[in-house]
């Protein structure tokens, strides 16, 4: 499964990566987010409700940040438990490039699901997660630099 | 030939309470005061359980209990039993590794219950099964057959080394290399059989109720043989003794062999029920039948065929990697072994047979029987195993099976893999099958389909079966841990009619006709006048049940062998009543006669007087006088035990369009010719091999059970991506039948409820690469869909 996409955001990298690291931030800009709250400066506590197919549940779990590379790149994590839906796992590589004071993001995600969510939805994973990096990135340019989507996502 | 008797295509009388929505299956069963319970699977394929909370779900709205695998080794529950043992060539036992009813520790597919929630409502204990916290650590897992044996892959239990079950030899490896070894030519084949998921159109489902001032326990199950469920679970399980113990099969809505097993779900709230002392039900959900239901069939297999200058077969050679999933279920072992490699020489000569089955453990849903349970994958490998030597040394696929056919002068007919086969004429079978498919006329349809853009072939199968798995002191030596007997008892009531009551079990099988057909035929009693009871441990004296096409062969013999013992009897009162000798009476049609006069009474009066016994032989303590003496009452009791298994067989042709821009298969015409002895009831045998022949087209073209190869999640878990065969992916199936009586049994009867099944799978994978033998494809996996028939022609075709 390989999810990319690619922003330009009108705004510096150091401004970009400062938003990737804001607890406040993420929390908006994760579609489904009910609560993230920091446990220490890469880890994080979530709960997130998403649906793929017919199976809706509320994920709760653990956000990390690793890999990281101010202000050029990271990978942001997550891990959460769906109750009898299953479990859901992915993650995304995040890159920022500077572009004559803009910033160009890259990403490449990943997911992984188990139990009933698989069963039913196995087939809907790839579209879902595309979906929701895509969501989150789109909701993520808009809220450091209003007015800015001309994101693409580009898988 | 009456109307109503053997041999009369009478309709099934249970089918007017079916289509009518008044049958009686087990979620139609409720208790009062009832509480259901619901299930916390693992959605991990291997992990060890390190903690689980239940107290939050132990206090949500209705929640009566929540009890963990910790509880149920508390409580000293026994593991579910495995009903045969296989041992390896190596001379060592196979392995046996233990099966809580809930997990303990560690869970080994996805599906496997953690927890149970047991509520005052179904949706409450649904919504409080989301609050139990389960904490798993997560372990890699093995989920592909063939790679199970390999080297450094995850193991899931420790005591089987390379996840090696057992390694199993089956006959002459020394005979069979030598003929190896002196071929003219030799064919080989790479197979898979691919892992089906059974899908009865009734989950599975259980309630129990425990009566604490009794201490009897009564469980009404979704089962094919709840006598064997009574044993298995209460001996083994429960410690719940077998005369406390009543198990309930009312009507079943399918079985296909996967409610022949004591279940898990069944057990567990057997033990809820007596743990809290209310009655507790579960129905599985459709999800949960595809995760926990065993499922069927999944085997690597090579196969080779040495054969002589002049096609002839001269031994065969077959390694198999038969996948048992995460534990072992009840019969699993059987499966690939005695009723599998025993099939090997199928309907030919075939001196030397040599199979070699690595039964192995996954990360996967438990497989076991499922109709047809190692024949159909034996069918497979030899009759494509054929078509593909056919093709190789240029002879006809009709020819070659001629050539090798074991002659009807031959029988009995003993094989190289031990069996014994009792009566056939295969070729016989085989000319009908020609005749009616108009196999002669497959030219000119060919050119008609390739005028229109398509490709037409033809696919022969000539399967074998082996059915009424018998006799019981020899599957005992064989490592069967059960017998293979079935019983009947035939009461008479004083007013004439008539009470069967059966150990075998009917769900789809129409035993309530076919049975009262055989009573009325033998006794002389109107139909009408006689009722089949049966799947009610309470009622029923005792019972094996209903798999492998046994239950006419062997259910119905004991019925023949009570009914010889009510005549019997009969004509000894009707002996006294028409103060003649009892060798002179005859019993004919119902009515028991003094030979050469026009003195008689019909059974009725005898029943009556066996009940109103005012003019009787009764016993007056003279032991002269009481020589002929007799007690009251008109009710006999029969166990029948087979000499061997029976053997039907039959020709299968089939026809297939593929269009060559889409890969879609259509199969344009089917013809079964099958001989299953003598026939009860001409439409149920019908109906049993045209069904059996859909489900055989489903695995050939649409079905498989398909799981992640890293993660172990059940990919085709719904209808979405699980297909199951409609109507319209079958043609009208011409089927006809031969008829070969059976010499084994009183009936002359063999099994007809597997072989559609068995024979038709070979034959459509048969047709569609004849279909696509222009563009040189000599192989294709099933299920034969779409994409892969249009692969195999992309990848075949030379570049344009």
């Amino acid at each position: 499964m390989e999810i990319k996409g690619e922003y330009r955001i009108p705004a510096p990298r150091e401004t970009v990566w400062q938003a990737l690291n804001d607890a406040d931030v993420l929390r908006e800009c994760i579609p489904g987010c009910e609560s993230l709250e920091k446990v220490s400066d890469t880890e994080l506590t979530a709960t997130v409700k998403a649906k793929v197919g017919p199976v809706s549940a509320k994920f709760s779990g653990a956000v990390t940040l690793e890999d990281l590379n101010p202000p050029e790149s990271y990978r942001i994590a997550g891990e959460g438990k769906g109750g009898v839906a299953g479990f859901a796992k992915g993650g995304a590589v995040v890159h920022l490039a500077d572009d004559g004071g803009e910033t160009i993001l890259t990403y490449e995600a990943d997911a992984k699901v188990g139990g009933k969510i698989a069963q039913i939805g196995s087939r809907l994973i790839q579209g879902t997660a595309r979906k929701l990096a895509d969501q989150f990135f789109r909701n993520f340019a808009e809220k450091v630099a209003p007015g800015s989507t001309q994101g693409e996502n580009a898988a | 030939m009456s109307e109503t008797g053997i041999g009369a295509t009478v309709l099934r009388r249970e089918d007017r309470r079916f289509i009518s929505g008044r049958g009686n299956y087990v979620d139609d069963v409720n208790r009062p005061g009832q509480v259901y319970a619901h299930f916390v699977r693992s959605p991990h394929a291997h992990a060890d359980v390190k903690s689980i909370d239940t107290t939050a779900a132990a206090a949500a709205d209705g929640v009566v209990a929540v009890l963990t695998g910790a509880d149920v080794a508390a409580d000293g529950l026994g593991g579910l039993p495995v009903g045969w043992g296989i041992t390896s060539q190596d001379g060592s036992p196979m392995i046996e590794p233990p099966w809580p009813i809930i997990a303990q520790d560690r869970v080994r597919y996805v599906g496997e219950a953690v927890a149970v929630v047991i509520a005052a409502t179904r949706n409450q204990a649904k919504d409080a099964a989301e609050l139990v916290a389960v904490d798993y650590n997560p372990l890699p897992a093995i989920i592909s057959t063939q790679d199970s044996i390999k080297d450094g892959v995850p193991q899931v239990w420790d005591d089987a080394k390379h996840n090696i079950c057992f390694d199993w030899g089956f006959g002459d490896a020394d005979a069979t290399n030598d003929a190896f070894a002196k071929a003219s030519h030799v064919t080989t084949v790479d197979l898979v059989n691919q892992r089906l998921i059974p899908n009865a159109i009734e989950p599975r489902s259980s309630v129990a109720d425990f009566d604490s001032s009794t201490g009897e326990m009564t469980l009404w199950c979704t089962s094919q043989g709840p006598h064997a469920v009574r044993l298995l679970l209460g001996a083994f399980v429960l410690q719940q003794p077998e005369h406390k113990f009543r198990v309930v099969s009312p009507d079943v809505g399918g079985g296909f062999g996967s409610k022949i097993y004591p279940y898990a779900e069944y057990a567990t709230c057997c033990w809820a029920a007596r743990r809290l002392g209310v009655p507790v039900k579960w129905t599985a959900e459709r999800s949960e039948s595809f995760l926990t239901d065993a499922h069927g069939r999944d085997h690597i297999t090579k196969a080779e065929l040495a054969l002589d200058g002049d096609g002839r077969f001269l031994g065969l050679r077959v390694s198999t990697i038969a996948n048992m999933g995460a534990y072992l279920s009840a019969f699993a072992p059987l499966i690939p072994t005695y009723l599998y490699a025993t099939l090997f020489a199928g309907q030919y000569t075939t001196p030397a047979i040599f199979a070699e089955v690595k039964a192995v453990f996954t990360n996967t849903t438990p497989v076991d029987a499922y109709r047809g349970a190692g024949r159909p994958e034996a069918t497979f490998m030899l009759e494509r195993l054929i078509d593909a030597a056919a093709k190789e040394v240029g002879v006809d696929p009709v020819d070659i099976r001629r050539r090798n056919f074991i002659a009807p002068e031959a029988f009995p007919y003993q094989t190289p893999v031990a069996l014994l086969y009792d009566s056939g004429n295969y070729g016989a079978a085989l000319d009908k099958a020609l005749e009616l498919s108009d196999y002669a006329g497959f030219e000119a349809r060919r050119k008609a389909s390739e005028a229109a853009g398509k490709l037409r072939g033809i696919g022969i199968s000539t399967p074998i079966e082996a059915t009424g798995a018998a006799p019981s002191a020899i599957a005992g030596q064989l490592g069967a841990r059960a017998g293979l007997y079935e019983s009947a008892e035939i009461r008479f009531n004083a007013t004439g009619n008539v009470t069967v009551f059966s150990g075998s079990h009917s769900h789809g099988q129409g035993h309530a006709t076919s049975f009262a057909q055989v009573v009325s035929d033998k006794l002389g009693v109107p139909y009408e006048n006689i009722e089949i009871v049966e799947g009610d441990t309470g009622r029923v004296q005792m019972g094996m049940g209903t798999f492998g096409s046994r239950s006419l062969s062997v259910g119905g013999s004991a019925i023949v062998k009570a009914s010889e013992k009510i005549i019997e009897k009969g004509k000894k009162i009707a002996a006294h009543l028409l103060e003649a000798s009892v060798d002179d009476i005859e019993f004919s049609g119902g009515n028991f006669a003094v030979k050469g006069t026009d003195k008689s009474v019909n059974i009725a009066e005898v029943a009556f007087t066996a009940y109103v016994p005012h003019n009787y032989p009764h016993f007056t303590g003279d032991p002269e006088a009481d020589k002929n003496a007799l007690e009251p009452g008109l009710d006999e009791q029969a166990f029948f035990d087979p000499l061997n298994f029976n053997f039907p067989y039959g020709a299968y042709v089939c026809e297939v369009e593929v269009d060559p821009d889409t890969g879609v298969t259509e199969v344009a015409r089917f013809t079964a010719i099958d001989d299953v002895g003598n026939v009860i009831n001409p439409m149920i045998v019908h109906g049993q091999i045209q069904g059996g022949v859909v489900q055989g087209i489903g695995q050939a073209l649409l079905e498989n059970g398909v799981y992640d190869q890293g993660s172990g999640q059940l990919l085709s878990g719904s209808y979405m991506d699980y297909t199951m065969p409609r109507a319209d992916n079958v043609p009208n199936i011409d089927s006809d039948l031969t008829i070969t009586p059976c010499p084994m049994n009183p009936l002359g009867v063999k099994g007809c409820g597997e072989m559609g099944t068995i024979g038709s799978p070979p034959a459509v994978i048969n047709a569609i690469i004849d279909a696509l033998s222009g563009y040189g494809v000599r192989h294709l996996d099933m299920p034969a869909t779409p994409q892969r028939v249009w692969s195999a022609i992309r990848e075949a075709r030379p570049a344009a």
